[in-house]
């Protein structure tokens, strides 16, 4: 059953006189992992929230599973939220929080408590039902905001920035498990974030968003490996652009022409080998960043322009990379690896 | 901080004079209701609780004690409202004139009790008079109204800064109407700020006397007034000394509680 979960039609959302969304059309699918992805002031907290209901549009619509929402109160729509601060009910124990839906729904008490059990052991938190929000840690905090806006089984599931406050041992611990979750429960999430990483590992496609519109809707491989806009290209990984007369000489073409630095073989000037049909341009090492895992050269073209190459330190070593620094290098990479970046519209 | 040895001498010294000033006076107040000497001679040739009994027994005390409780409630009542309304129109919704809206409302508390008492004395003669409604229990209740509502507005305004909008926001989106999300969340969450404040309030009514003189008819004898004017008279000074102990003791209950209430935090697992 491959139904819409969501669509929205030209949404717009002023303040004032800023335009916080300015005309965006998204169709979200029943299961789908979405996330919405873009640096802070691009409108896209602000997409959640009208699909929420907690702001109203200024125009467009809404439509959730077929059905016109756009007027709604929050309350009218099976639509939940999991809150950036996670909004947990500080007067309440955990056990009622995550029932507090279930309640307003009149489940009868046995019933609530049993699904709140259940939900909470799902996000791994059983027993500590009878606990204040104020007693748990920010990791189980979240786990408790998203047992609560699970646990009635809503359609969507709308996500701000939830992994924001933790700390990053234990964000990469919650991708994993809010993916998981997801695909368990198969509610439609839609996911907001403004880190890439994040966007990139948990979702089945992603939406690109820049001053209140869609740059690019795509699966993350498509966001990655063909960037539609020079924003998405510097937005998501390593901005490593070539235009003007840099692009001209080392592409041979006009226009505006992305590679990714982890497709970039960085060889001394004077040594040989490498692939002899690679694309490829010469330069100038001005810094080099030792990642541990793997180091960053920056690269200086003769053509113009600055490249950045990522290299894995397979038989490197933090000293050997450090004399790279100033020296003269080549470059290599695949020409597939060479994508036309069509300019912004 | 540390600080050196005279300056901690010197601030301690300091300190415990001005506590001295505030609260020597009041012991003394207790220690002479307890005085056998009519004019309060010094030292008390002994110990008595006579003008305990007079006061007990005294018609007029008792009649204003219940004057003031009643003012007392009126006022809260209305601040309680009015203070808790305005506090979410400013704290919640972004209008024109909201910070105009919010210094008015501050404004009577710091305006002298004469100016306020004069105002409203002209006001409540030229308006309320023709209708028939005379100066009164419902004039002073009103009057004091106008300074009880800062307290209450403060004390919620204060709780609503630090309370994330999103509790609201969360429980609407759980499903709750606005008013039910009003009920199970917002409200308990200010509740002991509403608490704290209408203490606060019901305190400032229950002592005040320059706004009184000016709203009250000459029916109406709140406690202080009733002081004030037996104060003069030798044969009531030991009771006058035995009504004013009582206040001492009644007032610390309001001002403890209100305290313990307004340093809970939102957040907290004790509200």
């Amino acid at each position: 059953m491959e139904g819409k979960a969501i669509r929205l039609q030209s949404l717009r959302k002023s303040f004032g006189k800023t335009e916080a969304v300015a005309g965006v059309d998204l169709e979200i699918s029943d299961g789908e992992f979405f996330s919405m992805l873009g640096p802070s002031g691009s409108g896209k907290t602000t997409v959640l929230r009208m699909i929420a209901g907690f702001e109203p549009p200024t125009g467009g619509t809404i439509e959730l599973a077929g059905r016109d929402v756009t007027r709604l109160a929050p309350f009218e729509r099976d639509v939940h939220t999991v809150f950036q601060d996670y909004a947990l009910f500080p007067h309440m124990t955990i056990e009622q929080n995550v029932a507090y839906g279930l309640k307003i729904q009149k489940v009868s008490k046995a019933d609530r408590l049993r699904r709140a059990r259940e939900a909470l052991a799902d996000v791994r938190l059983d027993g500590l039902g009878d606990r204040r929000p104020s007693q748990l840690s920010g990791g189980q905090r979240q786990r408790v905001a998203l047992a609560r806006a699970l646990v009635s089984r809503p359609r969507v599931l709308l996500l701000d920035e939830p992994l924001g406050a933790l700390d990053l041992k234990l964000r990469e611990q919650m991708q994993i498990e809010l993916k998981e979750l997801q695909r368990e429960v198969g509610i439609t999430f839609v996911f907001v974030t403004h880190d890439q990483d994040e966007a990139l590992t948990m979702s089945d496609r992603i939406a690109v968003f820049n001053r209140g519109r869609v740059e690019q809707v795509g699966t993350p491989a498509e966001i990655y490996e063909r960037p539609a806009t020079p924003f998405v290209a510097g937005f998501v990984g390593t901005s490593n652009l070539l235009t003007g007369p840099a692009a001209e000489q080392v592409v041979g073409e006009t226009g505006t022409f992305s590679i990714r630095p982890e497709k970039i073989r960085v060889l001394k000037e004077d040594r040989d080998g490498g692939t002899p049909d690679a694309s490829g341009a010469v330069g100038t090492v001005a810094e080099v960043v030792y990642l541990g895992d793997a180091t960053r050269f920056l690269v200086d073209l003769d053509a113009g322009g600055r490249l950045t190459a990522l290299q894995q330190n397979l038989e490197t070593s933090s000293e050997d990379v450090a004399a790279y620094r100033g020296s003269r290098v080549r470059l290599q990479w695949q020409p597939r690896h060479t994508v036309r970046v069509p300019d912004a519209p | 901080m540390n600080l050196s040895r005279p300056a901690r001498i010197t601030l301690r010294i300091a300190a415990g004079l001005g506590f001295a000033v505030i609260y020597v006076p009041l012991l003394l107040v207790l220690v002479n209701s307890l005085n056998p000497d009519r004019s309060s001679g010094w030292p008390p040739p002994g110990l008595t609780f006579h003008w305990w009994a007079d006061a007990w027994h005294s018609t007029g005390a008792r009649d204003a004690l219940w004057t003031s409780v009643k003012a007392g409630l009126g006022a809260t009542a209305i601040a309680l409202v009015l203070g808790t309304l305005i506090a979410f129109a400013v704290q919640r919704f972004r209008f024109f004139g909201r910070e105009t809206l919010s210094f008015l409302v501050v404004l009577p508390i710091a305006l002298p009790g004469i100016v306020t008492g004069v105002a409203l004395n002209t006001a409540f003669r030229t308006v309320l008079e023709p209708l028939g409604v005379g100066l009164g229990m419902f004039t002073v209740v009103v009057g004091h109204a106008t300074f009880c509502i800062v307290v209450v507005f403060n004390n919620v305004v204060a709780r609503l800064r630090r309370m994330a909008g999103s509790y609201e926001q969360a429980a609407m989106d759980l499903g709750a109407t606005s008013f039910r999300a009003f009920v199970d969340v917002t409200f308990p969450l200010v509740r002991s700020a509403l608490v704290a404040g209408g203490l606060l309030a019901f305190a400032l009514s229950f002592d005040e006397i320059v706004v009184t003189t000016f709203t009250a008819g000459p029916g109406v004898q709140t406690l202080p007034i009733w002081i004030f004017s037996n104060m003069a008279r030798p044969q009531q000074a030991p009771v006058v000394n035995v009504v004013a102990a009582v206040l001492v003791l009644l007032s610390v209950i309001p001002i403890y509680l209100a305290q313990r209430l307004s340093s809970d935090t939102a957040t907290g697992s004790r509200i």
